[in-house]
């Protein structure tokens, strides 16, 4: 499923002394099948843009077109359209509110007519994708931890079998374990039911990790776009928008200043090891032919 | 002041209530020494006992066993509890939880409007938080317009104008984005260094933690480790078995280390790391 955005403009409290513009003129497709992050600090408009993605605000001017249709045509349903684009909000765990982990995941759907059966599968696939086994099914959801609380808030938009989910800051406030599992999560669903997969986040180094393109966002305006290695190279106006750089990406872009000839498209620890090992024993080579190198002939390396 | 240190926590357990009269051990047989002035993190992943430790600092939860000791009171005295919470100040980790006025300047005001002090008193305390937290051009703003750090710094400057000694903060910057967490984070380290403030900082960033002079892991409500952060890091076999991530610079110099020689073992930032490189090439 396909989302396209053209020239999508939208203001807050149009018309009133209060106007706010929060997106100018934002074009973006979002191809079926991708994984995709929309990066940006807090006011960017990340999330104002993510909540046109099914219809739960209206541009101001522009269009959205989901698989070709566009959402603010008469006769489009708005709820045949939310079916199919899930939102996470962000902390959606603070959404939660039947007395049991079932009984919340089923909310969506069972509200969507499905029942028996089919409802019972959903309800367990949902569980399932997120690794909450069936143990977890008739527990209060308020007695979860912070991590198995939001997992069970996601299941509930995955119970809606959506064909593109959009993740609002999913992993804000989780510790380190639970971060990483709900990232291996998500890359599964994407991998295992072709899901398309919107990320919204400032966490630089998660981005890298999960993200096939990244969208950065500044002012309302989509400020660069492209893979997480060309865009991570352009780290001085990455900063200059207020957003961090992952470390290994900083330490490269440091050393070059001190004149280090390293490869600009370095994210994990892995490459940079093999970067600066490599620098090391192309300048110790250099420095043996050109005999420079007195006293060093032992080298660097153990 | 007496023998013992500025804070101390002496074989400190708790367990919450389950229901059914069940209990869940929350911390057992904590013992953790803090002197003023200090920069202490708390590591630890959900569960590790990190905040319901923090709530023992100023008498929000009380030891089932054992004692706390706050500047020599001890948080079992009802006489003492005031006091305790005027000298240990907590700031959590949703701002929106912890503003309650309509502007920067009265919701900053409220802590010492509580103690009864005289109006001039109360302006003169406001002004200097804001003053301290750079928040001073946003007196008159209404906080739910302000940025995510800039309610964190107004949180704090609020708990600053009650004059604590020490500051507790909970995972402060959990919710906020990179610029947030750099202004509440340099916020901290300054209270500490020029105010002189002890500061516990409760987090699970490990590049918020490098800042502190000592760093304490919990795991199943326990202490598990403990010291400067150049040390704790080192362990990076128990912090991964601990769920925690290694900064990645240290993880860096680790592997560097085992291929180069006399490669230095402390580098813990990117700046240090350059140094430590452009040394060793200069030297080829």
């Amino acid at each position: 499923m396909s989302i396209e955005i053209r020239d999508l403009t939208h203001i807050y409290n149009a018309g009133t002394p209060f106007a706010q513009d929060a997106l100018k003129n934002i074009n973006l497709t979002i191809e079926d099948g991708e994984i995709i992050a929309i990066i940006g600090h807090t006011g960017s408009g990340k999330s104002t843009l993510v909540q046109h993605f099914n219809g739960l605000l209206r541009p101001t001017k522009g269009t959205v077109r989901i698989d070709g249709v566009d959402l603010s045509q008469k006769g489009v349903s708005l709820r045949d359209v939310r079916r199919k684009v899930g939102l996470v909000f962000q902390y959606p765990e603070h959404q939660l509110f039947e007395e049991t982990v079932w009984e919340d995941v089923a909310f969506g759907p069972r509200n969507a007519g499905i029942t028996g059966e089919e409802l019972e599968d959903r309800v367990r696939r949902a569980l399932k994708s997120v690794d909450l086994d069936e143990g977890f099914a008739d527990r209060s959801p308020f007695e979860l931890s912070g991590g198995e609380k939001r997992r069970v808030a996601i299941a509930g938009v995955l119970a809606m079998e959506p064909s593109v989910i959009v993740l609002d800051e999913p992993t804000a406030g989780l510790d380190p374990r639970s971060r990483e599992d709900l990232l291996g999560q998500i890359l599964r669903l994407h991998k295992e039911r072709a899901l398309t997969v919107v990320f919204v986040s400032h966490n630089m180094a998660e981005v890298a990790k999960i993200a096939k393109r990244l969208v950065v966002m500044e002012n309302g305006g989509i400020a660069m776009e492209g893979s997480p290695e060309k865009i991570f190279v352009d780290s001085e106006k990455l900063q200059g928008i207020g957003l961090g750089v992952p470390d290994m990406t900083l330490l490269m872009q440091r050393l070059r200043e001190r004149g280090w000839s390293l490869p600009a498209s370095v994210l994990t620890i892995e490459a940079a090891e093999a970067a600066i090992l490599e620098a090391l024993a192309s300048k110790e080579t250099g420095a043996k032919s050109s005999g420079a190198g007195k006293g060093s002939s032992k080298g660097v390396y153990k | 002041m007496g023998q013992r240190s500025f804070i101390e926590v002496e074989k400190v357990s708790y367990s919450y209530p389950k229901g059914q009269g069940q209990e869940e051990a929350a911390l057992t047989e904590v013992d953790l020494t803090i002197a003023e002035g200090e920069f202490v993190a708390v590591l630890g992943h959900n569960g590790s006992g990190k905040s319901t430790l923090a709530k023992h600092l100023n008498g929000l939860l009380l030891p089932s066993v054992g004692d706390v000791w706050i500047a020599d009171m001890n948080t079992h005295e009802e006489e003492n509890f005031w006091k305790i919470r005027q000298m240990v100040g907590m700031v959590f980790q949703n701002p929106d939880n912890q503003i309650v006025a309509t502007t920067v300047e009265e919701d900053v005001a409220f802590g010492p409007e509580n103690l009864g002090l005289k109006q001039h008193v109360i302006r003169e305390r406001v002004d200097e938080a804001l003053g301290i937290v750079g928040m001073s051009e946003y007196a008159k703003a209404a906080p739910h317009n302000l940025s995510g750090g800039q309610k964190q710094r107004v949180a704090i400057a609020g708990v600053i104008a009650m004059r604590p000694k020490c500051l507790v903060l909970d995972e402060p910057t959990a919710m906020l984005d990179p610029i947030g967490r750099q202004e509440v984070l340099d916020t901290v380290q300054m209270l500490n260094e020029t105010e002189g403030i002890t500061v516990i900082l409760i987090t699970h960033f490990m590049d918020e933690a490098v800042r502190a002079k000592r760093v304490v892991v919990m795991d199943e409500g326990r202490i598990v480790l403990q010291g400067p952060p150049a040390d704790v890091f080192q362990k990076m076999e128990l912090l991964r078995k601990l769920r925690l991530d290694v900064p990645p610079i240290v993880e860096l110099a680790a592997r560097l280390r085992s291929r180069l020689r006399e490669f230095p073992g402390d580098l813990l930032t990117v700046d240090e790391m350059v140094t430590a490189l452009c040394q060793l090439r200069s030297g080829i």
